[in-house]
């Protein structure tokens, strides 16, 4: 994905400071495939809008390029970019109908009326809202307007859109919808999208490729499956879906595969994400849903005793929660089926796991 | 009843609770309703009412305006009517108020007031009963205008208490003695100076939109410190009494003043610009005064449009200025009319400013209307040069609200 050829959309190297003394964009450096879908996820304040803004010409870039089909367009106006834009309130004109708030990008393309006529046909039907086009924005519900918008963004045909977290201000079940809808749309007309958002299981959902972003650098890139099995270190790991972290000092290094000596005094092998050496400060990470309560019978690679605290009755599954003998504290997920054990608090038992579900770290 | 619908008893509560709120409320705007009361509602209503109300005469010769009932107002009155008129005028002669009646009638029909003024005089020393039976003749012989109709005529029109004459001089029109309604003789004073008062404040009103606008737009836009200190210099002119700012301008047009002086001290003139006491001035000073009732609601209107609708525009291929036009400049109408019509309106009626700068050509009404009631002491027509002065403006706002709609309008 990220060879020379096949890029469409390339970052390289931009840095952004808003006040000339810290860099809120360190070193993003990406690349973007024709047609993909690609997720900008990050906590709120890390920059990700940021990135959005100098992409699409509202913000200047501090050093770097942007470039799309090998072109740079570092310094290119926004007007002449021909990015469609979603935004997180919409920003549809409150003077305009519907139907004039989509003509309008075809409007200042000289278009013929009769085909922008026709185009704004078509695409009110395509996000299903025939009906509507004589109204103003603010007669709309949230999730009309949001579709509204989002045909708006793409009724001029850019090859590439832009959206900033444009499901952040929906209810959950207006969300999936529009979710839907948005990958429906995309998997159509085959355009290249930027999606930003900082909510993990939308980024998890709706992705070919995410990257996580954080203290203002790119901390690793890939597809949903991949960042979620194997997170390349321990803020992903800790940021994407749930974990637990362990932490040790590292007593055996053999290839890939690392002994962390763990502070009760047992030890448990671990898959080495970066290169570790011997008697380094190591964390490990083990998704709750990947240990499990002996006795069982899964396969188990790694032990360690553990002592029940209490567990939290969820539905399809139940939490469990263990402390280790130096406090650390572990969360279980177990299926809420008849094998599931019954503890009363203080019980010892023992946790077992594979070494292809722990991941280790430099602490 | 089931357990779903409202009793009796919770009905009555929550109508209870209900007039409490409103009763709350209303003893909440109270005061501020006692005080519009007396301090416009009142004022306003006696103006009105002073304008067309006049009961000068009908005071002073009562007994004669009664008689005038019966007259056809078309012949020469009969002598009773004559007689009478003799006997109340020698009472107003003895009680000094006989020139009263003679201004009020001269107003109507000029050069009557030294008629009834000599003859008021003749009368003070009749017998009451000569003047009772022979009163006619009596007038006949101290003048020979009583045998003819019109101060006749006149008496009976200023005897009404009710009269739109003030309205009609305010209009410079004029009603004949037999009653027509026509065109004043002489430059139409009143009306042109309407007409300039509208002429300043529409002028005004777009001096301040092209000043106040780009800079409530960059003030909008400025980073919060910047803006904060922006805005204080917006209202500093607030904080400053309007009289020294009116002097300012004085001491900055006069022929000797500060612009004069740095013209000729550059050299682009050698004589200076006779700049103060002309329309120049007071559209100047008013222009300088009012700029913040156009730059506040500008700038709070401006405030709350986020840049992402101009961002979008631009994102979707709209070149920064027609984008601007019509995307942002739209939105902004709402603060811009609110605006406009705060100065236009404020503007109209500016007394203080053209009083002191404006010289000749820079009055406005209001000035007229202070001279009327301060000097020339005639306050029913200030009051109907101020009714008026209301209603072009109540006009005005009807016909903006037909065009525009005020129902978006924002003060901030
Ligand atoms: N126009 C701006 N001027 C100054 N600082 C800004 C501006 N926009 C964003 N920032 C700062 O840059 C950082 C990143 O912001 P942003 O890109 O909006 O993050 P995100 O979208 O990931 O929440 C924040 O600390 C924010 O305060
Ligand atoms: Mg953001």
């Amino acid at each position: 994905m990220t060879n020379t050829s096949s890029a469409y959309l390339r970052f390289q190297n931009v840095k952004k400071t808003y006040d000339h003394e810290s860099l809120v964009v360190k070193d993003f450096s990406l690349d973007v495939a024709k047609g993909e879908f690609l997720t900008l996820l990050g906590p709120s304040g890390s920059g990700k809008s940021t990135v959005l803004m100098m992409l699409a010409g509202f913000e200047s870039v501090t050093s770097g390029e942007i470039s799309i089909d090998g072109v740079s367009i570092t310094r290119l106006p926004p007007y002449k970019r021909n990015i469609g834009m979603v935004f997180q309130n919409y920003a549809l004109f409150p003077h305009m109908t519907i139907e004039e708030n989509l003509a309008y990008p075809l409007t200042v393309r000289n278009m013929a009326k009769a085909k922008i006529r026709d185009r704004v046909g078509e695409y009110l039907g395509l996000i299903e809202m025939q009906k509507f086009g004589k109204r103003f924005p603010g007669q709309l519900s949230g999730g009309q307007r949001q579709r509204v918008a989002l045909a708006r963004a793409l009724i001029f045909e850019p090859s590439l859109v832009l959206m900033d977290e444009p499901l952040g201000a929906l209810d959950k079940k207006l969300r999936e919808q529009m979710q839907y809808e948005i990958t429906r749309l995309h998997q159509m007309m085959g355009y290249t999208v930027i999606y930003v958002t900082h909510d993990q299981t939308e980024a998890l959902s709706m992705s070919d490729r995410i990257a996580v972003f954080d203290d203002g650098i790119v901390q690793q890139c890939a597809s949903p499956a991949e960042l979620y099995e194997r997170p390349r270190n321990a803020f992903v790991a800790d940021f994407i879906g749930e974990n637990n972290f362990i932490r040790g000092r590292v007593s055996k290094v053999e290839g890939e595969v690392v002994h962390i000596a763990l502070p009760g005094g047992d030890t448990v092998t671990a898959r080495a994400e970066s290169e570790l050496r011997h008697d380094q400060e190591a964390i490990i990470s083990v998704r709750p849903e990947k240990l499990f309560v002996e006795p069982t019978s899964h396969a188990s690679d790694n032990r360690v005793p553990a002592r029940f605290v209490t567990r939290h009755y969820v539905g399809d599954f139940i939490r469990y929660y263990f402390q280790l003998s130096d406090g650390t504290e572990i969360t279980v997920k177990v299926l809420n089926d008849l094998t599931a054990p019954n503890f009363s608090e203080g019980d010892e038992a023992g946790l077992v796991w594979l070494i292809k579900d722990c991941s280790a770290y430099p602490a | 009843m089931t357990a779903t619908s409202l009793s009796k008893e919770d009905l009555g509560a929550a109508r209870r609770a209900l007039r409490r709120r409103k009763l709350t409320a209303f003893l909440l705007v109270a005061p501020l309703l006692v005080f519009l009361l007396f301090a416009f509602v009142a004022p306003i209503g006696s103006m009105l009412f002073r304008s067309v109300h006049n009961p000068n005469v009908a005071d002073l010769i009562p007994d004669t305006m009664e008689l005038m009932d019966d007259w056809d107002g078309v012949s020469l009155p009969d002598e009773s009517l004559m007689n009478q008129f003799a006997v109340d005028l020698k009472r107003l002669a003895n009680d000094r108020t006989s020139g009263r009646l003679a201004g009020e009638v001269n107003r109507i029909l000029p050069g009557s007031s030294s008629v009834i003024q000599s003859t008021a005089r003749r009368m003070r020393t009749v017998d009451d009963d000569e003047l009772q039976q022979n009163g006619a003749a009596l007038l006949f012989d101290a003048h020979a205008n009583w045998q003819q109709v019109p101060i006749w005529q006149a008496i009976r029109q200023s005897g009404n208490p009710y009269t739109i004459a003030h309205y009609l001089t305010a209009l410079d029109l004029e009603r004949t003695p037999s009653g027509e309604i026509q065109a004043r003789d002489g430059p139409r004073i009143y009306v042109s100076l309407y007409i300039q008062s509208l002429r300043i404040a529409l002028f005004i009103t777009v001096l301040t939109f092209l000043l106040g606008y780009p800079l409530a737009y960059f003030i909008a836009n400025a980073p919060i410190r910047l803006s904060n200190i922006l805005l204080i210099f917006v209202l500093l002119p607030f904080w400053t009494s309007l009289l020294v700012r009116t002097t300012s301008w004085i001491a900055l047009l006069q022929t000797n003043g500060v612009v004069n002086t740095a013209l000729m001290g550059i050299g682009l003139t050698s004589s200076p610009f006779s700049m103060l006491y002309t329309e120049f001035a007071t559209i100047i000073a008013m222009t300088h005064i009012l700029l913040p009732f156009m730059i506040l609601p500008l700038y709070s209107v401006m405030k709350g449009i986020d840049p992402s609708y101009l961002r979008a525009a631009m994102s979707m291929g709209g070149k920064p200025i027609p984008a601007f036009l019509r995307i942002y400049f739209p939105m902004t109408l709402p603060g811009l009319s609110a605006g406009a019509l705060l100065v236009f309106i404020v503007s109209v009626g500016y007394y203080i400013t053209p009083a002191l700068v404006g010289g000749a050509d820079g009055q406005m009404i209001s000035n007229l209307i202070a001279f009327h009631m301060q000097q020339s002491n005639n306050w029913p027509l200030a009051a109907a040069l101020g009714s008026l002065l209301l209603f072009v403006i109540l006009l005005l706002y009807w016909t903006y609200d037909r065009l525009v709609g005020t129902k978006n309008l924002s003060f901030g």
